[in-house]
């Protein structure tokens, strides 16, 4: 089973984001299932969600405590929550910042995981040139289809285009699609 | 055609099949995407002949479904936690006047403390209103709960509720199939009241009745609701025969060479059967479908092998301790031999997430014997200490 | 329905229809072949001004509809004294829930009705002063706000009856019941306090809104007609003396509406939208004293304490209704004008 806990603020689409993951990853043929941990409807406030991907049907409900993956959405959210808590000593982390690591304070948990586990993307950025708003969520699960490869990005894509009106799904898709080619680039470097 | 769907779409899907004819809605945390589901399908067409209400209340919307239900038409509506005891005085009366309503009741503790989250006192408070109460371990369970509902509920002239766990279920998205529309209608013939408000038939519904009748009355319902255990199953096997998933009023988990066996409701189940793979000695896991009617012979057989019975609830009895533990205990009563022994667990009040951890820790207590006969799953004791060492020095 | 004699309920000469007028000006409650919806049997105290009020109402719209009606009931006297399992006293099909839910219940039905295409069989929900004024304020609120196709009745006697006479939002001022006593500096009912329920209704700007009295038969009846020719949510407050509760003879039920409305005290007016759109001139106007007098519940008013202040004070109540309503006849003559 791969677990992801997927960190945001209310409205930064981290709820949509494991629901996607888990879409795709059911287009892929597997079992999948996403839930977020739940606040009221609040903007601006923590917010956590978490997807499992297996092969069988997944039947544990709880949250997502030894996550082999995490994704910040906002970087902002580092050193409030404890967003790296439980990841397994060869999980992944995604974050979405323009910065880099070592400027995010992350040098220490970058060394503690193979090379290239732990990356930072402008996500935000890309979202902005893309589809037009500084929503980075769907842009984050095309670099976390590279990162990776527990979904393809074809999935994702499909997911994205039922999930979306057209227009909002294409440039999505054009951001997810962006986001991969960027961390694939940088696997491979 | 399977797809990755939410619990609240799926279960507003699968009621939306079933040819609702009203439903009164009101929205309350966690049920209302379904509602919303539900009334979008009535709004833009794609849910014909049903009549979307916006209510002012849940007493609103109970009592606009006893009108309707009363006048003919399938009705139904969703609720939970305070909406559903706002309503309490409504589902004694639906259940009363015959009525077959079903609602999906979206479990989710009640106040005060207000909080939103999941657990199972809403239903289990109204255990006792008369209406049927079937609950589902996941999503695929609840569509098929919901199909199974509108027909057991019209067979029997009875209300029936089908409790989904809030947010852990509602919100979740996992694979689920629904059943095509032809399979629906082939399993859910049109509405047919056994009494019914018109003009080219007048009937007094809701008459005042005094000493001399009232308990034949209570009689004749307590009946009725027996039927639905054997109704419940007939109509299960019917459900599977036509879509092929399987749903029972009490099903069992590796209970035959289990001497400890675990009795669950709703989705606490999937956690308790995951933990359970990994015990070192064999557990049983019981998940009851259907609570109310209690099926009593088939949790006594399920249950005729344990030592040990450990109730997980989602809820619990100031003052007493166990809800569902104490129909066990009655169910248990008249097995010959020495009566097992019976731990109240209660687990997951307010939406503290049940883990595969702390499940595992209560199997290893129960195993060296430390687990005690009512315990809070992880209770955080320093916590308590605090708070009784603070009103002690009061 | 099978047929049986009906009676004529010798009310007054003014109220059952005056079988000396032309046949189509006549009530329906003069006509024998009349449904007769609340039928003999039931239980009513002698003089229940309420058993009346359900009877006229519900024959006319009987009429209206020809026999397509369904009615809704709240608890209260009616439904109570109406259904003693195994008899019912109902002529009409007939759905009795909970005391607070007939609005909303009446909801439901006309959802149910028009959904499966009967929308031509029509809805009325009633109940009296409590179920409506408070315990039901909500649903029926919520049911004019969605202008729901019903007709809500309040049967108002002003008090709690069926539980034993306790005050409700739609009592009146001074008026003694057994939770506003009179004993104390301040006997009875409080001032200041109370619904006027049928205002709220126009507050609404639902279709229709009418206050009708049992001593006003042509009156009540023709509300009903319009009422009935109308869709969307309309609410008809009936004034209806209880002489169990009101300290009255049983004889005295219908002259006691007939005198609230000529003393000013309950107007009796119609209005669409939310504005007032015909009103029953007062027929030989009297001082409120000729109507509180014949009521023990206002008998702390009068004899060994007289309270000349709060009789003013109610005259002034009954003065301000007089005025906003235009209740003195005109000098031209004072006939309604339909």
């Amino acid at each position: 089973m791969f677990e992801i806990r997927i960190h945001g603020r209310g409205g930064q689409g981290a709820v949509t984001a494991a629901e996607l993951l888990s879409v795709a990853a059911f287009l892929d043929g597997r079992e999948a299932q996403a839930f977020p941990s739940f606040g009221s409807e609040r903007m601006g406030a923590p917010v956590a969600s978490f997807c499992r991907i297996s092969e069988e049907p997944i039947r544990v409900r709880e949250p997502v405590t030894t996550p082999d993956a995490v994704i910040v959405i906002d970087a902002t959210l580092l050193h409030h929550v404890d967003v790296f808590g439980g990841l397994s000593p060869d999980g992944y982390v995604l974050i979405n910042s323009a910065r880099g690591l070592i400027d995010l304070g992350l040098s220490e948990l970058t060394e503690r995981h193979p090379v290239g586990n732990v990356i930072a993307l402008g996500a935000t950025d890309l979202a902005r040139k893309h589809i037009g708003r500084p929503l980075p969520n769907i842009c984050l699960l095309g670099a976390f289809a590279a990162l990776t490869g527990t979904i393809t990005l074809a999935s994702l894509e499909a997911a994205v285009r039922d999930r979306f009106r057209a227009d909002i799904a294409e440039a999505n898709v054009n951001a997810a699609r962006a986001a991969y080619e960027a961390v694939g680039m940088v696997s491979h470097a | 055609m399977r797809s990755q769907i939410e619990g609240s779409r799926a279960i507003a899907e699968t009621v939306a099949r079933c040819r609702p004819q009203v439903v009164p809605a009101y929205p309350i945390t966690p049920q209302t995407h379904i509602v919303e589901a539900v009334g979008a399908m009535v709004k833009d067409g794609r849910l014909e002949g049903c009549e979307f209400i916006t209510v002012e209340s849940e007493f609103a919307a109970m009592s606009a479904a006893i009108g309707a239900s009363a006048a003919g038409a399938r009705t139904y509506t969703a609720t939970a936690s305070q909406g559903l005891l706002y309503m309490t005085e409504a589902l004694f009366n639906a259940a009363g006047l015959g009525l077959p309503i079903v609602m999906t009741v979206a479990n989710r503790a009640i106040g005060a403390p207000i909080n939103i989250w999941n657990d199972q006192s809403d239903a289990m408070s109204q255990r006792d209103c008369g209406w049927i109460q079937l609950y589902a371990e996941d999503n695929q369970a609840a569509v098929g709960l919901h199909a199974i509902a509108f027909r057991l509920a019209e067979r029997l002239s009875v209300p029936v509720m089908v409790c989904v766990d809030g947010f852990v279920l509602t919100h979740a998205f996992e694979p689920v199939e629904l059943p095509e529309q032809s399979t629906v209608d082939s399993f859910l013939p049109p509405f047919r009241p056994r009494q019914l408000l018109t003009p080219y038939d007048p009937v007094t519904i809701g008459a005042m009745v005094g000493p001399e009748a009232f308990t034949e009355v209570r009689y004749l319902a307590h009946h009725q609701m027996m039927r639905a255990i054997d109704e419940f199953g007939v109509l299960a096997g019917a459900y599977a025969r036509a879509t092929g998933y399987e749903l029972s009023a009490v099903s069992g988990y590796h209970v035959e060479d289990a001497r400890t066996v675990v009795v669950a409701l709703g989705s606490v189940a999937g956690t308790i059967k995951d933990t359970v793979d990994e015990a070192a000695s064999p557990v049983g896991v019981v998940t009851l479908g259907l609570y109310r009617p209690f099926p009593a012979a088939e949790v006594r057989r399920m249950l005729a092998g344990a030592d040990h019975v450990i109730v997980v609830e989602r809820a619990f009895a100031p003052g007493m301790g166990g809800i569902v533990s104490a129909d066990v205990r009655a169910a248990l009563a008249s097995l010959p031999g020495r009566p097992a022994r019976i731990s109240t667990v209660v687990a997951g009040l307010g939406g503290r997430a049940v883990t595969k951890a702390s499940i595992s820790r209560m199997l290893a207590d129960a195993h060296t014997g430390k687990l005690g006969e009512l315990s809070f799953l992880d209770l955080r004791n320093d916590v308590v200490e605090r708070e009784l060492a603070t009103g002690r020095s009061r | 329905m099978t047929r049986q004699t009906v009676k004529f309920y010798q009310v007054g000469s003014r109220a059952v229809g005056n079988r000396l007028l032309p046949a189509d000006l006549r009530t329906e409650q003069s006509n024998p072949d009349r449904r007769n919806a609340l039928n003999s049997g039931h239980r009513a105290c002698q003089g229940c001004g309420e058993a009346l009020a359900a009877r006229y109402v519900l024959d006319t719209a009987i009429r209206v509809t020809k026999g397509k009606l369904v009615a809704v009931n709240a608890t209260g006297c009616l439904e109570v004294f109406s259904t003693p399992y195994p008899e019912s006293s109902w002529q009409v099909p007939w759905l009795h829930s909970l005391f607070a839910n007939a609005a909303s219940v009446a909801t439901g039905v006309a959802a149910a009705l028009k959904v499966t295409g009967q929308d031509d069989i029509r809805v009325l929900a009633q109940g009296g002063d409590g179920g409506t004024v408070d315990i039901g304020f909500a649903c029926l609120s919520g049911m004019f706000e969605r202008n729901d196709d019903i007709l809500y009745v309040c049967y108002d006697n002003e008090a709690y009856m069926n539980t034993g006479v306790q005050r409700s939002g739609a009592t009146p001022p001074a008026a003694r019941t057994a939770t506003t006593e009179a004993v104390g500096p301040a006997p009875g009912n409080p001032f200041g306090t109370g619904k006027d329920m049928a205002r709220i209704a126009m507050a609404h700007e639902i279709p229709y809104v009418a206050t009708a009295s049992i001593a006003e038969l042509h009156d009540l009846e023709s509300k009903v007609e319009r009422a009935m020719s109308l869709r969307g949510a309309r609410y008809l407050h009936v004034l209806v003396p209880c002489p169990l509760g009101w300290g009255s003879t049983p004889a005295d039920t219908v002259r006691l509406a007939r005198l609230a409305q000529r003393c000013g005290l309950f107007p009796l007016f119609e209005a669409e939208h939310g504005e007032v759109t015909n009103v029953l001139p007062m027929r030989d106007p009297v001082p409120v004293e000729d109507y509180l007098k014949p009521q023990k519940r206002y008998a702390h008013l009068f004899g060994d304490h007289p309270q000349p202040g709060v009789i003013a004070a109610l005259q002034a109540l009954a003065d301000r209704n007089i005025s906003r309503y235009g209740l003195l006849p005109s000098p031209a003559g004072g006939e309604v004008t339909r």
